[in-house]
């Protein structure tokens, strides 16, 4: 397995630092099409004065396809809604890294993509210069065209684009101020919405190539075990059916087996599969299950130290001696990605070359997989982009895609490889089920002199081969607010990793997801301990802190946190990842029938720069509903050496009538961009069980919980 | 196998498939109409609703030779061009995230105004809670629904 693991490492591991990257943009005439001019690689015009702009990155509902060419065309100065918008092919020595994770794609690339548009308008508008012979400061650009301000003079962009392009790429154009945008920071409608709503948008599954054949693999349920053998008499007997094989793929430092068949429609490959007769290896290995996997994270808590990640002062010594201290122990579940499309990848390999297909956020990592795999020069590898029904971390991984390959190329013909959604829901990589133990020692004024943080459970980096295996987490601390750690004299935060053959993947928000439960339940319990109102106790962590204090001023103004009803229970948390803040207010009642239920919730999201209001607050809603699940709906749990649930009648996500009321607000500022995708979810889970302590005086400390039995 | 003359979106269909085969496959794979979903294969989450005789239905789990004789819609067939209200309306209130699912919920949504033009929210969760979205998009299908139906509504008043 070749993945860049430094690459994943980094971006799993990544919480302040935006991702940077390596381009050399190049502006020279390259032609993309009969009449299209490629100004540099992000941007082509045509004679006709047509701009296509390249969206990089993968398009998986967090809205990458309106935000890279919204930040390009605001610099570029051209009608949005006429920009013709396509995905680039995998080539990071063109694009820089398009691995769609970490909520990187505008923090990562926003001020390189506007330069990208700011250096093509400046390139047109020096090509118009030159041919009224005029000084180019008397020129500016407008919706597409460059007009000589003396004279009134106007030229198109598809009459400059070919002078344009011999020009060389200006360096350092200064960027547009926020007060002078047409186009960022407005709610424009995305392009992507019209194809999504006539069913003309590609996803992976919709590819079809002349030839293409289907395939669908029986797995081993057993993470670690083999194929020993197999019967194909009666699938091969089905209409259809072509091949069948036994197959392996690459996951992490294992290798998965299973049995493939392979017809000339899905149906058939489908009928087949159920026909198989395998038998499996399942020996060599234990078989784990949920109880002992928690069992045993309870136990590092209370038994280990851990690995030492961030420490201050001396925690163990204060809490010693304190008089008043607090300790409580929170546990999280596994959980399955469950994107509405299944995993698949459509795979075409031949003696010399391999084009792929399919919903990837990764496609950097699928070359270098498959260059290993299939001992090929990375240009030989041609990764192409469809749009993605769903990745929430899941499509960035490469198992999928080398499975698909080493079919295609064992069968000689282009395949499709479809996984159902017991396949998808069964195999992982899941998000690690997490413990958490934290201790605290207040002083009486109910500040806190000493906090210690434990977190067991799965590193995901330990799974790579030749993982040092006794390295910390490097998001150990991922949610937690920054201003906190200044205004905590002592501290420790480590982590006790469980080795596990269990897969494991981000899981939107990563870590942040568990943690952000974990560390903000317990401000709570603090700040209930200290005799402080939850919202003011967290204010005396922020003191100076503008940025923080302006979120929670805002959070507290919408809510209506202070005049909150007699029956009504209230719940804060603000977290922090992904270099965005966003802070959740869940309102709570009970229900007439017993338990309770959420009627509102209210989002705050500071994510500095941004592009699009609109996607913000859809990412948001859409965070705290995938929160919801993940909170009181379902749970992947682990049963003789397998994973129990198998699809949606089992694996319950959360449906329209389960959805509360949400509002959100973003806050306006100029602050480094942060991520829109992933950092609304963390909040939303502690918030709703701090509600229900305020409502009903239970502290829910173990996820998922189920709401009407509260 | 068998051959079945399928009537989809008011264009015949001759296809050549297993009766079994559920009608899914024989729209996605044998007519080639790609706007229907795959989601689970066991009608719990909805992204392969089309209509059959207006009713909407999981077409995952309708063998072919049952929906051979009716009347099928899809996706395309409530409009290619967007003109339909729902459409307009998932437009209007920027719907779809990843947009997998939405087909299916489009399609749950139209045979759910066709039977009732001004549905509450409990209507709305009633008639929208087959169809699942990992996305959350579910507080602005509400919201589309509502504007739906106001946008039907002064289209026939205008009449």
């Amino acid at each position: 397995m070749s993945i860049n693991r430094r690459d994943f490492i980094k971006l799993s591991g990544l919480t302040g630092a935006a991702l940077m990257l390596g381009i050399s943009a190049k502006a020279k005439v390259v032609k993309v099409g009969a009449s299209d001019v490629e100004l540099n690689a992000w941007i082509s015009i045509d004679t006709s004065g047509k701009v296509t702009i390249i969206n990089h990155r993968a398009e998986m509902g967090q809205g990458s396809f309106q935000a890279v060419p919204q930040i390009i065309a605001e610099e570029l100065e051209v009608d949005l809604n006429s920009v013709k918008i396509v995905f680039g092919v995998g080539n990071e020595k063109k694009y820089g890294s398009q691995i769609t994770g970490g909520s990187s794609t505008v923090r990562g690339s926003y001020k390189h993509l506007g330069q990208m548009g700011a250096s093509a308008r400046e390139m047109l508008k020096e090509a118009a210069a030159k041919k009224w012979n005029v000084d180019k400061s008397t020129c500016y650009a407008e919706n597409g065209q460059i007009i000589h301000k003396p004279s009134g003079k106007k030229l198109g962009y598809g009459e400059l684009v070919a002078d344009a392009s011999k020009l060389d790429l200006p360096k350092d154009v200064p960027l547009k101020k926020s007060s002078e945008y047409k186009i960022l920071r407005k709610p424009a409608p995305r392009q992507d919405t019209p194809m999504k709503t006539n069913g003309t948008a590609m996803f992976g599954l919709d590819k079809k190539l002349p030839g293409m054949m289907y395939a669908v693999v029986e797995r081993n349920p057993r993470f670690l075990g083999k194929v020993k053998s197999f019967d194909d008499s009666a699938a091969k007997k089905i209409a259809g059916v072509k091949h069948v094989m036994k197959v392996q793929m690459a996951v992490f430092s294992t290798t998965r087996e299973g049995v493939a068949v392979v017809a000339d429609n899905l149906w058939s490959a489908m009928q087949g599969r159920k026909a198989l007769k395998i038998e499996w290896d399942d020996s060599g290995f234990p078989y784990h299950d949920t109880t002992q996997l928690y069992a045993k994270m309870e136990d590092d808590l209370k038994t280990k130290e851990g690995l030492s990640y961030k420490t201050m002062g001396d925690v163990n010594r204060i809490l010693a001696k304190s008089e008043k201290k607090l300790e409580a122990v929170y546990s999280t579940p596994y959980e399955s990605h469950s994107s509405m499309e299944p995993l698949n990848c459509t795979a075409h390999v031949t003696d010399d070359a391999c084009e792929i297909w399919g919903p990837i956020q990764a496609p950097g990592w699928v070359q270098d997989d498959l260059m290993n795999v299939l001992k090929m020069p990375r240009e030989k590898i041609t990764v192409n982009m469809t749009f993605l029904g769903g990745g929430f971390g899941r499509k960035a991984f490469t198992d999928y895609t080398q499975e698909a390959a080493l079919i295609s190329k064992e069968i000689k013909a282009p395949v499709q490889v479809v996984w159902t959604r017991e396949d998808d829901t069964n195999q992982g990589p899941f998000r690690p089920g997490m413990m958490y133990k934290i201790e605290a020692a207040l002083q009486p004024n109910g500040r806190i002199a000493a906090y210690k943080f434990k977190m067991a459970g799965q590193n995901m980096d330990h799974q790579w081969p030749g993982a040092d295996k006794m390295s910390y987490n490097g998001s150990t601390t991922e949610g937690f607010l920054e201003p906190y750690f200044e205004r905590m004299p002592n501290y420790s935060f480590a982590d006790i990793p469980l080795d596990s053959p269990i897969p494991v993947m981000w899981w939107r928000s990563v870590y942040s997801s568990t943690s952000g439960f974990a560390y903000e339940s317990f401000m709570d319990e603090l700040a209930l301990a200290a005799g402080k109102d939850p919202m003011e106790y967290r204010k005396m962590f922020l003191g100076g802190k503008d940025r923080y204090l302006a979120l929670i001023d805002k959070l507290e103004q919408v809510s209506g946190w202070k005049s909150k009803g007699k029956n009504e229970g209230y719940g804060v948390a603000i977290t922090e990842c992904f270099s965005s803040i966003v802070g959740e207010v869940v309102k709570v009642s009970k229900r007439a029938e017993g338990g309770v239920k959420i009627d509102k919730v209210w989002a705050v999201m500071d994510c500095g720069w941004y592009v699009n209001p609109d996607i913000i607050k859809a990412q948001v809603e859409g965070s705290i509903i995938m929160a919801l699940g993940a909170a009181t709906k379902h749970a992947t749990t682990f049963k003789d050496g397998k994973a129990v649930e198998q699809n949606f009648n089992t694996y319950k996500m959360p449906r329209i009538q389960d959805t509360p009321e949400i509002e959100v607000y973003n806050m306006d500022n100029e602050e480094p961009a942060g991520g829109v995708g992933e950092p609304g979810l963390p909040p939303f889970t502690p918030a709703l069980t701090n509600a229900i302590f305020d409502l009903t005086g239970k502290r829910i400390r173990t996820l998922p919980f189920d709401l009407e039995k509260v | 196998m068998a051959q079945f003359k399928l009537q989809i979106n008011d264009k015949s269909y001759t296809v050549e498939a297993d009766p079994k085969m559920p009608l899914l496959w024989a729209i996605r794979d044998l007519a080639g109409l790609t706007g229907t979903k795959y989601g689970c294969g066991i009608a719990q989450c909805g992204a392969c609703t089309v209509h059959l005789n207006g009713n909407a239905v999981r077409s995952c789990q309708m063998p072919v030779e049952a929906a051979a004789k009716g009347k099928i819609t899809t996706i395309e067939g409530v409009s290619e061009d967007n003109t339909h209200v729902v459409q307009q309306a998932w437009i209007q209130e920027q719907v779809p995230q990843c947009g997998y699912c939405q087909s299916g919920q489009i399609m749950s949504a139209v045979a759910l105004l066709k039977k009732n033009p001004n549905p509450t929210d409990k209507d709305i969760d009633t008639a929208m809670q087959g169809n699942l979205c990992r996305c959350g998009t579910y507080p602005r299908i509400r919201k589309a629904i509502k504007t739906a139906s106001k946008l039907m509504l002064a289209k026939a008043s205008a009449r």
